[in-house]
């Protein structure tokens, strides 16, 4: 029962389009700091476009997904309208402010910090207003979740919650809480210099405060992605979810251990002591338990799809599988990318391993593998779900989101593989051109050269993508039925308290932040010798 | 496997799952007693201590003083090197060390956020303005590294390289002779 689809439509369009101009500024990057083209005249035009692609790639995309994707679940998996809708425009109303107003000076060179914002670097203030708009936006939508959440159980008493409902309110409130660290870091320390009420600032402080957000909002990109694991590749491809619980369990398992771990972006800085990197690592390999239950549990739901299509044996069910449903392949992509990508995570987690990649391409090839690859290949599998519903449309043909689907993943190997590579090799991030014609550096120019042409395969399928959902909207009607989500082998008719509610969890996940940052946190606060002058971006 | 219902298909489920979550308990807690194991059996460890200091104030006192940057013999044998970051250049920009020599880097940065990265190994630590970054190092063998910034420090940052160049042990001591502070800036 979609009945906000203009709502919708309207994140899914915003989101999109969004990700089709980041993708284009990417791609420009990957070329021009390659071998491919001679060096750039004026570096700053380069982070300016950087600062454009991780703020709109990090900030509004996903976030936009979240929120619409999230709309589209509370209506048709609670089958209620959707409470609010007054105030979910609003918020995406704040979002679409918010990001006119912080690219704006972006785009005129007044606040090329790039997204990590990284003080003491300091630019225009409306850069930083526009993403605190963004993010009070999606506040807005964590809020209205739970509001819609609350109007369901009132009238379905001692209900299971629905999986897709549980997940999506999962996603909003550890949305809400990763937020928190860059609001502090924004509202406390930066936007006051930025406006000139201070001039100094704590830089160490502000990493603190912004690894907070900047490992959890990676869970939060992928909230959307794994909800489509459970929820709707099993149905997509005539399969039935292995396991209602374990899904429930691995939700809020990210909720609970998302947080507190951030402090393994801190590995190589002096502000942070030892002791507390420790904890951090450990509890960075914690969350890797969702990941791994969850691979048990969709492999073993799309099993179940193919042993129902007749297959046999050790490894016949694979063969069976509708490898022509675009879902069936966007699943096998981002598992194989986020195989890969996992693999590269858990050698960041390590301190000692970390010390020879820290900060170089590899990590820059690490999280475009994981939220390019991984997760990001699902958005694309949701958007081809949903569409027919949103639109009352058919989608065009299949073979295009096919093809766009094998360039998308075969681009992403192109492009990080490479990068990965050069990364050990020590070059180092966030560079507009490097000096090729060094014999120290000039091994490094085949690998780049690859990655500039994985970004423009990238392109390409990005574009299609664009290319089908624009013209499904043309298509003759039809009628889509209801919008479903996976039924498990089990369905649950109870469900343990623990397993349908959110307090505890929420208390743990509070608490948990607390114990890890309370004491890195409180010991920089109070120490009165750590202000240093704000070094203010394009005010020459 | 077929899909089975009714009570004991359930109970099957439950016992594979209740198996596999038991496998991915035992790899993540193997991969911490290895990462535990690691550290405390490796050089490589975090700096122990939280140090400041004011970047204001950098060239005028204190242990980052102009003339005291570079690198230093200490008298049991081992050797300091000191330096700092600034947009956007090192300095010095290029560091003198011995092979086979316990080295211990201080740096810290005299405006934003860069970082220190030597190739070729796994010396990578970042420069907090306020904060000294210390690593110890080593070299095996004599050559050049290159040390780029690894922190995006504004428009300048990717003409912000410098050099390490590891000599002989014996050369390196000749040199030290008059206790001066060392670099091979213009070499």
């Amino acid at each position: 029962m979609l009945v906000n689809r203009k709502l919708i439509l309207a994140h899914f369009w915003l989101a999109f389009g969004g990700f089709g101009l980041a993708l284009l500024l990417g791609a420009w990057q990957m070329f021009v700091r390659s071998p491919l083209y001679a060096w750039i005249s004026n570096p700053e035009w380069y982070y300016r476009s950087l600062t454009a692609h991780g703020t709109v790639m990090g900030y509004v995309f996903p976030t936009l997904v979240a929120m619409g994707f999230g709309y589209a679940i509370t209506e048709s998996a609670l089958q209620q309208r959707l409470v609010g809708v007054r105030w979910a425009w609003a918020g995406f109303w704040l979002i679409v402010l918010g990001a006119v107003m912080a690219m704006v000076p972006v785009a005129l060179g007044r606040a090329s910090v790039l997204y990590t914002f990284y003080p003491p670097l300091i630019g225009n203030a409306f850069y930083y207003v526009g993403v605190v708009l963004v993010v009070v936006g999606s506040w807005i939508w964590v809020a209205l979740m739970s509001i819609n959440l609350r109007v369901w159980r009132r009238e379905h008493p001692g209900e299971p919650v629905p999986l897709a409902m549980f997940a999506n309110v999962a996603g909003s409130y550890l949305w809400a809480w990763t937020a928190v660290g860059a609001a502090l870091e924004l509202l406390l320390q930066i936007i006051p210099v930025a406006l000139g009420w201070k001039t100094t600032i704590d830089a160490g402080l502000a990493r603190v405060f912004f690894s907070w957000t900047l490992h959890a909002i990676v869970y939060f990109w992928l909230m959307p992605t794994y909800i489509a694991y459970y929820t709707i590749v099993p149905r997509a491809i005539g399969g039935r979810l292995y396991s209602d619980s374990m899904g429930r369990i691995a939700f809020i398992l990210f909720l609970i251990v998302a947080m507190p771990i951030g402090i393994h972006h801190t590995f190589a800085d002096p502000q942070v002591g030892a002791g507390f990197k420790f904890i951090h690592s450990a509890f960075t390999a914690l969350v890797a338990l969702p990941t791994l239950l969850t691979v048990f549990t969709i492999c073993a739901s799309v099993e179940i799809a193919g042993r129902l299509r007749g297959g046999r044996g050790l490894f016949g069910w694979i063969a069976v599988l509708p490898w022509k449903n675009p879902i069936m392949l966007a699943v096998a992509f981002s598992f194989v990318l986020l195989g890969f990508g996992g693999a590269g995570g858990l050698i960041n987690m390590s301190y000692q391993l970390d010390t020879t990649v820290h900060n170089t391409q590899w990590i820059t090839g690490h999280f475009h593998l994981i939220f390019g690859g991984a997760i990001v290949i699902m958005y694309f599998a949701i958007a081809y779900d949903l569409w027919p519903h949103l639109t009352g449309r058919a989608l065009p043909d299949l073979r295009l989101a096919r093809a766009q689907l094998w360039l998308w993943f075969v681009g992403m190997i192109v492009t990080t593989f490479p990068w990965h590579w050069v990364g050990i090799l020590g070059m180092p991030r966030r560079m507009a051109y490097y000096d090729y014609a060094d014999p120290a550096i000039s091994p490094q120019a085949f690998s780049v050269t690859l990655s500039a042409i994985g970004a423009i395969i990238l392109l390409i399928s990005g574009l299609l993508f664009l290319f089908i959902l624009a013209t499904a909207h043309r298509q003759t009607a039809t009628e889509a039925g209801a919008y479903r989500f996976s039924v498990a082998v089990h369905p649950p008719t109870t469900v343990p308290i623990a397993l349908n509610t959110f307090a505890l969890w929420v208390a743990l996940m509070i608490g948990l932040t607390v114990t890890n940052y309370g004491y890195p946190i409180a010991v920089l606060a109070s120490r009165p010798d750590t202000s240093v002058p704000a070094v203010y971006v394009g005010a020459q | 496997m077929t899909v089975q219902d009714g009570h004991h298909g359930a109970e099957v489920a439950e016992r594979t799952e209740k198996r596999w979550a038991m496998i991915s308990i035992i790899i993540i807690v193997m991969l911490v007693l290895l990462a535990a194991f690691a550290g405390i059996h490796q050089a490589t460890m975090p700096q122990a201590r939280v140090e400041t200091t004011d970047p204001a104030r950098l060239h005028l006192s204190g242990e980052f003083v102009e003339s005291n940057l570079g690198t230093a013999a200490e008298a049991d044998g081992t050797v300091t090197v000191r330096a700092i970051g600034q947009q956007y250049s090192f300095t010095p920009s290029c560091i003198l060390v011995p092979a086979q020599t316990p080295v211990t880097l201080r740096a810290t940065s005299a405006d934003v956020v860069h970082g220190i990265l030597i190739q070729g190994t796994n010396v990578n630590t970042m420069l907090v303005p306020g904060y000294v970054s210390e690593q110890f190092m080593r070299f095996e063998k004599t050559g050049d590294h290159l040390m780029p910034c690894q922190e995006f420090c504004s428009f300048g940052h990717e003409g912000m390289w410098g050099k390490v160049k590891v000599i002989d042990k014996t050369e390196f001591a000749s040199r030290a002779k008059n206790r001066g502070r060392l670099s091979c800036v213009g070499e």
